[in-house]
């Protein structure tokens, strides 16, 4: 039989020692002064440890007593005098507060003039040209005329097939007025599945995501070629389609598009994520 | 006889048979030849002289609900109306005066330290009175556009104010639930606080002057479900209607002289005001009641005031012209009573007559937040959250037109006192009017810098107050 068990055996043959339940209850009574014994004698890391277990316990202990007296005494109305008022149509609804936009247009303004960019990426990581683009052949190839050739002229030419042709291997954007050009002369292809349109664009003070359309890629950090070809990569601004968020300039104006920092690498996960710059 | 028949048919398309009626459809004598290339301005001067009037009144032509511009031929030939049945006019008598629309802002005065949360004109359009925020009520003078006086007392938000129909008294509601009653000459208040409600004040609405000169009782709702009568001079709650299980959103104190209050428990009910008895109850609405609108609400309010600016010197006389205006204003039909919902849709009720509702004004896509008839009863405008502002008929409910151009939720609005011009205050920080014969914009009011809260209308016509988070009330002239 399992050790404790025996004095559960016991206890069901003969009862309880006499002196049991007084016992018990002046042990349980010596625990707090064991405890603040211990409190005071121990050291180190275990002292810590307990000291901040012990302090946990104590707060949550005052304010238990504060809510309980607080009950004992009622009042009538909350005295104090809130921000933030709100006229009383709105006062049962709960309404997403809105971030003023209207100064920073100005703000955006002035610093595009400047040409300086106060963005959440400063810096990105460097995109290389052979991460970016794969060599795509084209032309016949030479090598397949081989078995014809006698076997004394044995030219083993290399498969000199044309290189010019790039493609790229990143999330590009074209606007939708776009037509490939001949594929005779086209030095750039942009395959469609890397194709997007749409963009999962956080506001940065609300913290909620919209799904907005694409105006267009302002700047890419690696380069102006990447820019105007339509590259979208982590660090890149572009401008996306803000009308369904319903702000207004001061004058009274709509705004419709707003600029925003891609977030992530599009390439790899299937979506651009993007933060607003307001 | 003969002879008209004959050349009836000979000349076809030279003269039609109307019949003019009223807006409720009694014929104004008996149906006419007029010929074809009768428009508008000939129509008034024959309807003015077929009602004896002594000065020429403008009034407004409607053919099947369409209002009638142009001369009788190109009405008919555009809807290919049938010149063998009688053609049935109805006119509708506009306002002497022409409001003209305010289009910029002639002042942004700066005073209170939080939002500014209501704004209402006096009835005599002479005093500005705002509640705000920052727990004080304000009054600005008109004259020179700068603060007049600043009224402390309140312990939270000031919610709502209101002015007595003489002008003599102004009481505003706080989110504390006390109501505070303040003189509009000296700023002070004039009297103890009126406490009583426990949760924050929804609505107040004083008894008609029509009814009791000068004005002494007023009622307003609050959150803890219950609406109050008070009496000025007594300076006590004389009455507590509690029936509402929730909250009241709005109160209305009706011309006939019964309470309407609007709850969120999805009800209305009608009080009546010497014991505080239930009368009716009108149910139908699936969610909360926003706001209460009654068809005679804007002469109630104005009391005995109108654009004559006549001053009155005794208040006997001031309760014998508002009974002439509230009379003249109701005509034969009884009060019209309509009512805006978180359910999207409104109610048109007639309550006086039946619990049933006359009908149903469905087309929001967001609940109705404001309700407002026109001061000449014939309109109803409604804002609501879908950044619409829908304008029905104020006597079947049918509806009209729908103003778009808002960019945030529509908050509240306010007419003109000719009935021609409404205006909306919006999330977005813009005001517009909206023209109402032309169902189109009239004029974009930008310049606020946060939302917009209240906005106001003088009863004189002449000048538009607007406050709202940004802090600044706004002045708008012409």
């Amino acid at each position: 039989m399992p050790q404790g068990d025996y004095i559960e055996l016991h206890r069901k043959r003969h009862g309880y020692r006499l002196d049991h339940f007084e016992r018990k209850r002046k042990k349980e009574a010596r625990v707090v002064h064991e405890r603040s014994a211990f409190a005071k004698r121990v050291l180190g890391i275990k002292g810590k440890m307990f000291a901040k277990k012990r302090y946990a316990e104590k707060a949550l202990m005052k304010k238990t007593i504060a809510m309980h007296e607080e009950s004992s005494s009622r009042r009538k109305v909350d005295d104090k005098v809130h921000d933030g008022a709100i006229p009383a149509y709105l006062l049962d609804r709960d309404t997403t507060t809105r971030a003023k936009v209207l100064s920073n247009t100005i703000k955006q303004k002035r610093k595009e003039k400047a040409g300086k960019w106060d963005v959440p990426l400063p810096k990105v990581r460097p995109v290389a040209e052979v991460e970016m683009f794969r060599v795509i052949r084209s032309g016949k190839r030479k090598c397949e005329h081989l078995n014809v050739v006698p076997l004394l002229i044995v030219e083993m030419v290399s498969s000199t097939a044309k290189q010019w042709k790039r493609m790229v291997t990143k999330v590009t954007f074209v606007g939708p007025g776009f037509t490939r050009k001949p594929p005779k002369y086209e030095r750039f292809i942009r395959p469609t599945g890397l194709r997007f349109t749409k963009a999962h664009v956080t506001h940065p003070e609300l913290k909620c995501t919209f799904n907005l359309e694409i105006i267009g890629i302002k700047k890419n950090p690696n380069g102006p070629m990447y820019t105007s070809l339509g590259v979208v990569t982590k660090g890149t601004i572009i401008e996306v389609n803000v009308s369904e968020l319903g702000l207004v300039t001061p004058a009274g104006k709509v705004v419709w598009g707003k600029y925003a920092q891609v977030t992530n690498n599009p390439e790899n996960d299937g979506c651009i994520n993007a933060v607003l710059l307001v | 006889m003969e002879v008209m028949d004959v050349e009836r048919e000979v000349s076809n398309n030279n003269s039609v048979m109307c019949l003019l009626t009223d807006p409720e459809g009694e014929p104004l004598g008996a149906p006419l030849y007029l010929p074809q290339n009768v428009g508008p301005p000939q129509l008034q001067e024959i309807v003015n002289k077929l009602l004896n009037n002594v000065e020429k009144m403008p009034y407004a032509f409607y053919i099947s609900d369409q209002e009638l511009v142009v001369q009788l031929s190109s009405y008919l030939q555009k809807n290919k109306v049938s010149v063998e049945k009688v053609l049935r006019i109805v006119y509708q008598p506009q306002a002497l005066f022409r409001i003209r629309p305010v289009n910029r802002c002639s002042a942004t005065i700066a005073g209170h330290t939080e939002a500014v949360l209501s704004v209402s004109f006096s009835p005599d359009g002479r005093h500005l009175a705002s509640g705000s925020g920052d727990t004080t009520v304000r009054l600005w003078d008109l004259g020179t556009q700068t603060p007049m006086f600043t009224c402390s007392g309140h312990k939270n938000w000031v919610l709502c104010i209101s002015w007595s129909p003489d002008g003599q008294h102004l009481v505003s509601g706080s989110k504390a639930g006390e109501i505070l009653s303040w003189d509009p000459q000296t700023g002070k208040q004039s009297g103890s606080p009126f406490l009583g409600h426990k949760k924050w004040i929804t609505g107040i609405s004083w008894e008609p002057v029509h009814l009791q000169a000068p004005c002494r009782r007023f009622v307003s709702s609050s959150k803890d479900g219950d609406a109050r009568v008070w009496d000025i001079s007594l300076r006590k709650c004389v009455i507590c209607l509690s029936g509402h299980t929730l909250a009241v959103t709005c109160v209305k104190w009706g011309g006939d002289g019964m309470i309407y209050t609007g709850s969120q428990d999805c009800t209305i009910k009608v009080w009546e005001t010497t014991q505080g008895k239930l009368i009716r109850e009108l149910k139908g609405h699936g969610h909360w009641v926003n706001s209460l609108a009654l068809s005679t609400e804007y002469v109630l309010r104005t009391g005995a005031f109108d654009h004559t600016r006549k001053a009155y010197s005794s208040p006997a006389e001031m309760k014998e012209a508002a009974l002439a205006r509230y009379n003249k204003m109701k005509g034969n039909a009884s009060e019209r009573l309509v009512s805006g919902s978180d359910d999207f849709t409104m109610f048109l009720w007639e309550p006086a007559s039946s619990k049933h509702p006359k009908a149903r004004l469905t087309g929001h896509q967001q609940l109705v937040n404001h309700v407002y008839f026109s001061p000449d009863g014939q309109w109803l405008a409604s804002a609501s959250f879908d950044k619409s502002v829908k304008l029905w008929n104020g006597i079947t409910g049918k509806f009209i037109a729908s103003f778009r151009g808002h960019v945030g939720p529509v908050y509240q609005i306010s007419w003109s006192a000719d009935s021609r011009l409404l205006l909306s205050g919006s999330k977005d920080s813009t005001l517009k009017v909206w023209d109402i014969r032309t169902h189109k914009l009239k004029q974009d009011l930008p310049g606020h810098a946060d939302e917009v809260f209240s906005v106001d209308w003088s009863p004189d016509g002449e000048k538009v107050a607007s406050g709202g988070k940004d802090r600044v009330l706004k002045l708008w002239m012409n």
